[in-house]
């Protein structure tokens, strides 16, 4: 076989004697091709579509009324601020501490005792997924027995991720398909049924994918239950400000929690809530019983990110400590996050009507019951195959739908698909 | 059940307890049933919380400080005006400044000015940087490119790609080892293991010397099974600053491919170590141009000064196309539930400074700026221990050495005088980042070393 080189002949001659035999195989034969991701691998088949009557209600990244990314504009005013600055010297192990302090008071309360107690174990993470990473590895380590309990249905990432960390995974129902709500008694069983002392993943807002949320009063029986059986809470919230418009009543089920004394993880995400999906900015906490804990569970969470990727990235991190940290562009956060959630609970409400005003005979008050970017719609898989086949409309065949995805431009034509499709359902 | 054992805790804390006093700073437990019931008091009150039993976390142990950068944590809290940080590589100025690159602002304000938005990249990273990053490494002309028989996904930094890497081992090549070089960067030896990837170790610097065990580490490369993937610096290595001969790696390669070995690249210095590109990949490249397929970690930190930004990439070189989508493929499963997708920005600024003639030009007069300074400081403190040290002791390893590091042959409790006695921050092995020194302080630096290696055993 020809090696084909600009290099010299001393090491063409030597190629062309191996080349051959090597080019034949390859270390590498049984490698398969991975399946798509569910999730991703929707916009990869929205961005490939010609259609112009397409929309992408996969991913859930917001969207303006334009179908138009969002760059806040606290975010903005925060880059201008710190570009040039700073110099890019490697952040410690567990990122940056303005940030993670920032992050505490968003979710733990501004006046927290825990913060004051400096009983809280928190690491800057690679967003969300990396947070939640973090923690599985290190339940895998210090808890190498314990399972993870993961509501049905969840985010399709989240098996991946304690998959490959290693920890097994166990279910509990959360989901009622019949009403499109919560299956409140099933999940207290499975709750109840768990062997004392197991490790529970909560969604603490606008759950991903059905967009069903416990109120209040069944968040309370929820932290009641999962504290005599002694259950270990790990928190997911991805969406705090996103959901209700307000991050202090997103904040209420982890509140609850830690009004009631449990010992919560937490993962935080400012990929959605401040719109820095790229960036990878997040924060992992683990509430401890005292500061020298919080001390030890920290320096091991370093201990875990450093062979995955040292330090975290430092951009994203500085603009989320630059607009928190600063009252007057933490109020325009304020606003600006109010506007996107207002948004999305305006999409809700007028796919609803759209339904009903086509005389859809299925009920569709989930919709507006639900909270935050996503709605489970209902659609069966075959369902949504002809919404995207026949209509050029992308979700995930769950039948997950992305309302950032909706605006007033094309949310009659999704509402006529669903309708279409569903009519004779 | 729930609201019996809350009564229940209600009637033991009533204010006419005779067991609890309010006035009290009382902190006692009580248990009921398997919980443990917590009294504490805050602000004058009695507040009661009833603890899960006791924390999941109470067993753990305090981690050890990292011995890299667990150095410049060490060095900030030292007051002593004469301290010196020659610990974790990152490049100092000559006034042992931080270095943002000029062309690192001007992409930038570029970015800035444009607007960019700020939305997921794709699993596999901007394809705008993983086209720039391969090209770097093999020249755009490389009939590898050329075939489209690279596999490239955009990594967190060296470290995520290395990761990713190892990860890609531990489940398609179960039972492959990798061979590291003794001694190695400290950060391999966590990544393979937290990967789960079994390691063992090819001779590589002769204590003797202060050079290459070229002969040791042919042998242990020869010795492993077949299959072995062998951990191997493209430049600079770390934390010696030994690099092979071109007519060594040439032998290199012969003997991986003997063996049928696959050579897995470290490339962290790509352009910092001789300040030419394209002579930093040359060992790269040459195993490369032979047909062997090649995994590649790259990283943006030091050449780019974008550390903090965690910019770099894995590359599997494979022999055919359609090899290559499948291993991509296979990469883009591990990372998602690491990370989902990779950070934006540090790929931007590489994807335009790279992919802007002008940007691209300055960029390289910089990295042959910075290059020259180590250099320079090489040849000063080289000059400063000759002339002050009449032992007779050859010092002309500190010349020969590449990058930004320099093995000085010290030992642990020589390290720990520089440190101790002189406030000169090093790690336990002996390693000195010449990035953080200075022309000015190279007498200084003379001094320490000589009386450390006469003066401790």
């Amino acid at each position: 076989m020809a090696v084909r080189n600009s290099l010299s002949g001393q090491l063409l001659r030597r190629s062309s004697v191996v080349a051959g035999a090597r080019f034949m195989s390859s270390w590498f034969r049984s490698i398969e091709p991975a399946p798509k991701d569910p999730i991703l691998g929707v916009t990869e088949a929205f961005l490939a579509d010609q259609s112009p009557n397409k929309v992408n209600v996969g991913v859930g990244a917001y969207r303006d009324d334009n179908g138009k990314p969002v760059v806040l504009e606290c975010v903005r005013e925060a880059e201008r601020r710190i570009a040039g600055s700073q110099f890019m010297e490697y952040l410690p192990i567990g990122g940056s501490i303005k940030m993670v302090e920032e992050s505490l008071k968003l979710a733990y309360g501004e006046n927290s005792e825990f913060i004051k107690d400096k009983r809280i174990g928190a690491v800057q993470a690679l967003s969300g997924t990396g947070a939640c990473r973090l923690f599985a590895a290190f339940q895998h380590r210090f808890h190498p027995n314990s399972q993870i309990y993961i509501p049905v249905p969840t985010w399709a990432n989240h098996h991946n991720i304690w998959r490959d960390a290693g920890v097994p995974m166990k279910t509990f129902r959360y989901y009622h398909p019949e009403t499109r709500g919560l299956d409140f008694s099933g999940l207290m069983e499975d709750i109840k049924n768990a062997p004392d002392g197991s490790f529970f993943l909560l969604h603490a807002c606008a759950h991903n994918p059905t967009g069903v949320d416990p109120s209040e009063e069944q968040w309370r029986e929820i932290s009641s239950l999962i504290k005599i059986k002694g259950h270990f809470p790990f928190f997911d919230m991805a969406y705090q400000g996103f959901a209700s418009g307000d991050p202090e009543r997103d904040a209420k089920a982890i509140r609850i929690f830690l009004e009631d004394g449990h010992l919560i993880g937490l993962a935080q995400s400012y990929a959605k809530n401040m719109g820095l999906y790229g960036q990878r900015v997040g924060c992992l906490s683990v509430l401890c019983e005292d500061e020298k804990q919080a001390v030890a569970v920290k320096s091991q969470l370093q201990l875990l990110a450093r062979p995955m990727y040292s330090n975290p990235p430092v951009h994203g991190a500085l603009i989320v400590s630059t607009v928190l940290g600063d009252p007057e562009l933490k109020n325009l956060w304020l606003k600006e996050v109010k506007v996107m959630a207002d948004r999305i609970i305006g999409m809700r409400a007028t796919l609803r009507e759209n339904l009903e005003k086509l005389g859809s005979p299925l009920p569709w008050q989930h919709i507006t019951n639900q909270i935050g970017m996503f709605c489970y719609s209902g659609l069966t898989p075959e369902q949504v195959d002809r919404m995207t086949n026949e209509f050029h409309i992308y979700m995930t065949r769950n039948g997950r739908i992305s309302m950032a995805g909706l605006n007033t431009g094309n949310v009659g034509y999704v509402a006529n698909a669903i309708h279409e499709v569903t009519k004779s359902a | 059940m729930a609201s019996s054992v809350l009564s229940i805790a209600t009637q033991c804390v009533s204010p006419n307890a005779s067991s609890l006093s309010i006035n009290e700073t009382h902190k006692g437990k009580a248990k009921l049933g398997g919980s443990t019931l917590r009294f504490s008091k805050s602000s004058g009150r009695i507040s009661m919380t009833v603890a899960v039993n006791v924390s999941r976390f109470e067993g753990i142990p305090m981690a050890p400080p990292d011995p890299i950068l667990g150095v410049s944590e060490a060095f900030r809290a030292d007051t002593n005006d004469v301290k010196l940080n020659l610990g974790v590589g990152a490049y100092r100025t000559e006034e042992l400044q931080p270095y943002v690159l000029n062309v690192v602002k001007k992409a930038e304000n570029l970015m800035l000015e444009r607007g960019d938005n700020k939305e997921y990249l794709p699993i596999e990273g901007l394809a705008a940087f993983n086209k720039a990053t391969a090209e770097l490494l093999l020249g755009a002309d490389n009939p590898a490119i050329k075939e489209q028989r690279i596999a490239t996904v955009q990594g967190l930094s060296g470290t995520g790609s290395l990761r990713l890497g190892a990860a890609l081992i531990e489940r398609y090549f179960p039972g492959s080892k990798v061979l590291i070089s003794a001694p190695t960067w400290g950060n391999h030896k966590n990544i393979f293991n937290d990967a789960r990837v079994p390691w063992s170790e090819y001779r590589y610097y002769d204590p003797r010397t202060v050079g290459l065990d070229f002969e040791g580490m042919i042998e242990d490369i020869k010795a492993a099974p077949e299959g072995t993937f062998v951990l191997l610096h493209g430049c600079a290595h770390n934390p010696t600053g030994i690099d092979p001969t071109p007519e060594q790696w040439e032998k290199i390669a012969d003997v991986i491919q003997q063996k049928n070995h696959i050579p897995f690249f470290d490339v962290a210095y790509q352009g910092f170590a001789s300040g030419s590109l394209d002579e930093d990949a040359a060992s790269v490249r040459l195993f490369v141009a032979r047909g062997m397929e090649v995994l590649v970690a790259q990283s943006y930190s030091k050449n780019l000064g974008l550390y903090a930004e965690r910019i770099g990439a894995m590359n599997v070189i494979s022999s055919s196309s359609e090899s290559a989508t499948r291993v991509k493929s296979q990469l883009k499963r591990l990372a998602r539930p690491m990370y989902s997708n990779p950070p934006v920005h540090g790929a931007r600024i590489v994807a335009n400074v790279v992919g802007t003639p002008v940007l691209f030009d300055e960029w390289k007069a910089e990295m042959e700026m910075m290059a020259g300074r180590i250099k320079n400081v090489r040849q000063k403190l080289y000059d400063s221990i000759s002339s002050k040290d009449k032992s007779g002791k050859d010092w002309s390893f500190i010349l020969k050495q590449i990058g930004m590091f320099s093995y000085t042959g010290l030992n642990k409790n020589q390290s720990d005088n520089m440190t101790n006695k002189w406030h000169v921050y090093m790690t336990k092995d002996g390693r000195i980042s010449l990035a953080g020194l200075s022309l000015a302080k190279c007498e200084y630096l003379a001094d320490a070393i000589i009386d450390s290696y006469h003066n401790v055993s």
